[in-house]
This record gives structure tokens, C-alpha cells and sequence, in this order.
């Protein structure tokens, strides 16, 4: 590790510079350990030995503990959409789009997005909490002395299980989301089921099922990444834990959004 | 045999340790004593390879653990069992689970082997029966007992002992040094214990080493210690409050 002198060890009129360059350096340096336990994190995914009870665990701990609030958030999406594209349609005469408009919306952006930051909420946070009161009570410390991986144990399995959980509870999302649409365009406000269902499998096409994959794929890595992350690097104490939650859940959804816009922009 | 020379290491501008040397032989119970903040937990860090010294070397059998890495810092590690100051105990599971864990994770041994050992060792720390409770559910004395327990469950050759008895009353204290000293005597483990335990720790010490600012003013077997004409260790061991030489006292309410 490199020391370079404090700001206030330079003549006065040059201590600004030498604030920002700490600044950079720092920024910098702290941008290198992210991608570094990335790096980590992947390379114990596929170097074995493998955990596989911990992959069970954490598979349990991110998709299956999510589903209630999945399916809740996701009917009430679908609702809201279903609703509201209802109202927009009908002022041009074209409620027949309802169905491939609703499911357009939540198949390419809200399904991945909603339920990242939902899972974030949920099983995130819960991550960042349970990996920062490991390292503050020595249990991390633990591990490591009895020749055990931190990184494999804790880390790498949390990732995989986000890899393999986010396309599966988005999709349920998504289903959920689109029978949302449907009882209120369908049973409340009318519309022929027919009409619903029929024009969706016009309009909506394989590349739009992919791209909402491969977004709900990449959420699955940056959502267990950041709060894992967060939680190894958490401060002291309790105070250190509860900062570490928030910044990894207000981190994660901010990344969402803008890796989101991102793929968004790339994908067909 | 650990060796411990000239080891230097400092947090931001602050030195923690500035050179110390210490050999700890194979075999004996060796109690490190020390003022709050003195750098005895980060002598322990040192000696378990989870900080790394900006200068000096801590030598295991002949191997400098400082310049190892990865599976070769593991394979000493693997000879290690380390009880640390709030147990660390892993709440996600049972007392059992805990103190098989090592077992589990690290040999091939069957299932129906682990609990006999975990069975096994459960009762000699006296925690028969206590194998379902949750970590949370019992009491700090317990705790300690089952960080003890998970620490020799892998038959170590050296076992470290951060503080095993903070917190505890004094006969609990009591309890845990005799349980320690009972297992040393049955399985001849190489014991490394930081402890402010005084008088109590100089019962079982072989050697105690008195750590102050940063190296070791004192050591030698306890009596000696007891003995030592250094008015440090002589304060240290009384509990005296620490008091300025008379030259350097400041009078109240006048600017030196």
C-alpha cells in the first residue's frame, strides 16, 4: 500500500490540487478494489471446490424469499398499467393495444427494473446487513483462519444465486404484471379477452422477451455484487453496518437505472 | 516454535507496534498481557496472518507466514484454532453446526465421525445436550465455550486465545482458565492467549509477555514477571492508576 502525503503537508496555495488529486486518488483506488472483488467473485464461481449448499441457501435467501413481495408488486404494476394505457389508448380508439402495450412495458423495462430494485430492497439490504455484522463480530475473521474463502463462501455463491434467481422472478413479474392488465382492462373496464391475448403475440417478439433476460440476468449481478461489496467494506459498529445497508441499496438502484438505460440503449 | 522479530506496524500515522520480539515455544501456554490499546489484539492479527507487518517477520517452524499468500498462508492456518474475543460464533447455525463446521468444511470424514467429535468436544467443554441451541440463546459463558470447543475441534497445534474471558464474572473467569488448561494438558496444544486476567492468568501461564507501546518490556515465567523491577510492569500488574513523574505534574489552573 502507497502513502502519499496529506494535503496539509503542501504550501497553502497548493493544497486545493493536492485535495482533488487525494480526491481522484481515491476514487480511483476505491473503483480498483470494486472491480477487483468482482474479479474474485467470479473466478471462485467457476474455480472449484464449489458450495453448493451455500448456493441452495443463498438461492432460497434472494428468489424465494422475494417471491411474495414479486407477485404483489408485479399484480399491482400490471394493474396500474393496464389502467392507465387503458385511458391513453381510448382517447385515440385503440384499446385493442392494451395487451402488447402492458406487456411490452413490463417484458423489456418495468419487469427488470421493478424487480431489481424490489429484491434490492428485500434481499439486498438483508446481505449487506448479514455480511457487515459477520465482519464486525470476527465472523468473517473466522473464516479466514479456518483456511476458509470469504470470498468463495459468502461472496461467489450469492452472485450465482442472483444470476439464476433475477430472470426467474422477473419472469414471474412479468406474468403476474401482464394477468394484472388483464382484470382491469379484461374484467373491469371491458375489454374482449381475445383482443388482449391476440394482439400481444403479434407485437411482442423474441428479442423483446431477450432483452428483458439479459437485463434481469446483469441485475442479478450487480444487486448481489454492490451489497456484498458493501457489506465486507461496512465501518464500525452498529452505525457502520446501517450506513453500509443504505449505501448498498442506494447504490444498487441508482446502478440499476443507469446500466438499465444502458442496455436499453444497446439492445435492439 | 513461533518467532516473532522486529515487527513493525502502523495505522495511518499512528505506530502500533515499533519492533517487537517475542519466541513462543512449542508446547507452552504463553499469556500476553498488556494495557487496552496497547496492540495485543493486533500482535494476535499478526500471528494468525490477517494483517500483514510493514516491517519484521513472524516465523512458524521455520516458515515466515508474513510472505505467504493464498493456500500457502492456509496450509499454516490449517494447524491453527483460534477462539477470538466474542467467540465469533456463526449465528446462521447451532451450537453442533458451529463446532462441526470445521470438520464439514474442511475433511472427508462421515457424517456419523463429525457428530461423535462435535458430541465429543461438546463435553468437554461441559455443553453436553447444548448442541441444538441457537448461538443467541445462551449465555456469554457458554458462547465462550463453544468458540473454545470449535477451536479444538480440528485437533490444532496451536490454538490462540484473544481475551477468552472478557466480560465473564469471575468465577466463570475461573472456569474457563481451568477448561483451557485441562485441554492444554490433555492434548499439548501450543497456547497463545492475550488475557488481562491478572492475578488470575499468572495460575496457568507458563510464560506471560507484557506488551507495552508497541514491544515487549517483560517476559519470563510468571513469578518472574511478578518479580520484574520495571515500574511499568510493577503498575500494570498492581492496577495503579497511571500517574505523571513528579517533575512533569502540572499544577491546576497554571499554563505550563
Amino acid at each position: 500500500m502507497f502513502s502519499s502525503p496529506t494535503p496539509e503537508m503542501w504550501p497553502a496555495p497548493l493544497r486545493p490540487i493536492a485535495a482533488l488529486g487525494r480526491i481522484s486518488l481515491d476514487g480511483v483506488s476505491a473503483l480498483g478494489r470494486f472491480g477487483r472483488f468482482f474479479g474474485q467473485a467470479v473466478g471462485y464461481v467457476v474455480i472449484p471446490p464449489f458450495k453448493i449448499g451455500r448456493l441452495r441457501d443463498r438461492i432460497h435467501f434472494i428468489g424465494f424469499r422475494s417471491l411474495t413481495i414479486v407477485i404483489l408488486t408485479g399484480a399491482f404494476t400490471g394493474m396500474v398499467l393496464g389502467l392507465q394505457i387503458f385511458l391513453t389508448l381510448s382517447r385515440f380508439g385503440s384499446e385493442a393495444y392494451l395487451g402488447p402495450a402492458v406487456a411490452l412495458s413490463l417484458i423489456r423495462e418495468l419487469g427488470p427494473v421493478l424487480c431489481a430494485v424490489f429484491v434490492t430492497g428485500l434481499a439486498g439490504s438483508a446481505l449487506t446487513a448479514e455480511i457487515g455484522i459477520m465482519k464486525i463480530t470476527e465472523q468473517i475473521d473466522a473464516l479466514q483462519v479456518m483456511a476458509l474463502n470469504p470470498m468463495r463462501y459468502l461472496v461467489s455463491p450469492a452472485v450465482l444465486a442472483g444470476v439464476i434467481t433475477f430472470p426467474l422472478l422477473t419472469a414471474i413479474f412479468d406474468v403476474v404484471g401482464i394477468m394484472g392488465g388483464y382484470l382491469v382492462g379484461v374484467e373491469l373496464l371491458g375489454l374482449s379477452p381475445g383482443t388482449y391475448f391476440g394482439e400481444m403475440k403479434t407485437f411482442v417478439t423474441m428479442s423483446d422477451l431477450m432483452t428483458g433476460y439479459w437485463k434481469a440476468i446483469s441485475f442479478g449481478i450487480i444487486v448481489p455484487w454492490v451489497c456484498t461489496y458493501k457489506g465486507f467494506h461496512c465501518g464500525h459498529g452498529a452505525e457502520g453496518v446501517a450506513r453500509a445497508t443504505t449505501q448498498a441499496v442506494v447504490l444498487t438502484s441508482i446502478l440499476i437505472l443507469v446500466w438499465d438505460y444502458f442496455l436499453g440503449s444497446v439492445l435492439p | 516454535m513461533i518467532r516473532v522479530a522486529g515487527l513493525h506496524k502502523r495505522f495511518a500515522a499512528q505506530p502500533v507496534l515499533r519492533g517487537m520480539d517475542l519466541d513462543i515455544a512449542t508446547g507452552e501456554i504463553m499469556v500476553i498481557i498488556g494495557r487496552s490499546g496497547g496492540g495485543k489484539s493486533v500482535l494476535l492479527k499478526h500471528l494468525i496472518g490477517l494483517l500483514r507487518p510493514d516491517a519484521g517477520t513472524v516465523t512458524v517452524d521455520g516458515t515466515d507466514i508474513t510472505r505467504l499468500r493464498g493456500g500457502e498462508l492456509d496450509r499454516v492456518r490449517e494447524r491453527y484454532g483460534v477462539v477470538f474475543q466474542g467467540g465469533a460464533l456463526f449465528d446462521s447455525m447451532s451450537v453442533a453446526d458451529n463446532v462441526a463446521f470445521p470438520l464439514r468444511e474442511k475433511t472427508r470424514l462421515p457424517a456419523s465421525e463429525i457428530r461423535g467429535r462435535v458430541d465429543e468436544k461438546l463435553e468437554q467443554v461441559g455443553l453436553t445436550g447444548m448442541g441444538h441451541k441457537n448461538p443467541a440463546e445462551i449465555s456469554g459463558g457458554m458462547r465462550k465455550r463453544v468458540a473454545i470447543a470449535r477451536a479444538l475441534v480440528t485437533e490444532p497445534e496451536i490454538v490462540f486465545f484473544d481475551e477468552p474471558t472478557t466480560g465473564l464474572d469471575p468465577i466463570l473467569v475461573n472456569t474457563i482458565h481451568h477448561l483451557i488448561l485441562e485441554l492444554h494438558r490433555k492434548f499439548r496444544f501450543t497456547a497463545v492467549m492475550v488475557s488481562h486476567e491478572i492475578p488470575e492468568i499468572f495460575e496457568i501461564a507458563d510464560r506471560v509477555a507484557m506488551l507495552h507501546e508497541g514491544t515487549i518490556i517483560e517476559v519470563g515465567p510468571p513469578e518472574a514477571v511478578r518479580a520484574s523491577t520495571n515500574p511499568i510492569v510493577q503498575q500494570f500488574i498492581r492496577g495503579d492508576i497511571e500517574t505523571a513523574p513528579a517533575g512533569q505534574r502540572r499544577e491546576p489552573g497554571r499554563q505550563p
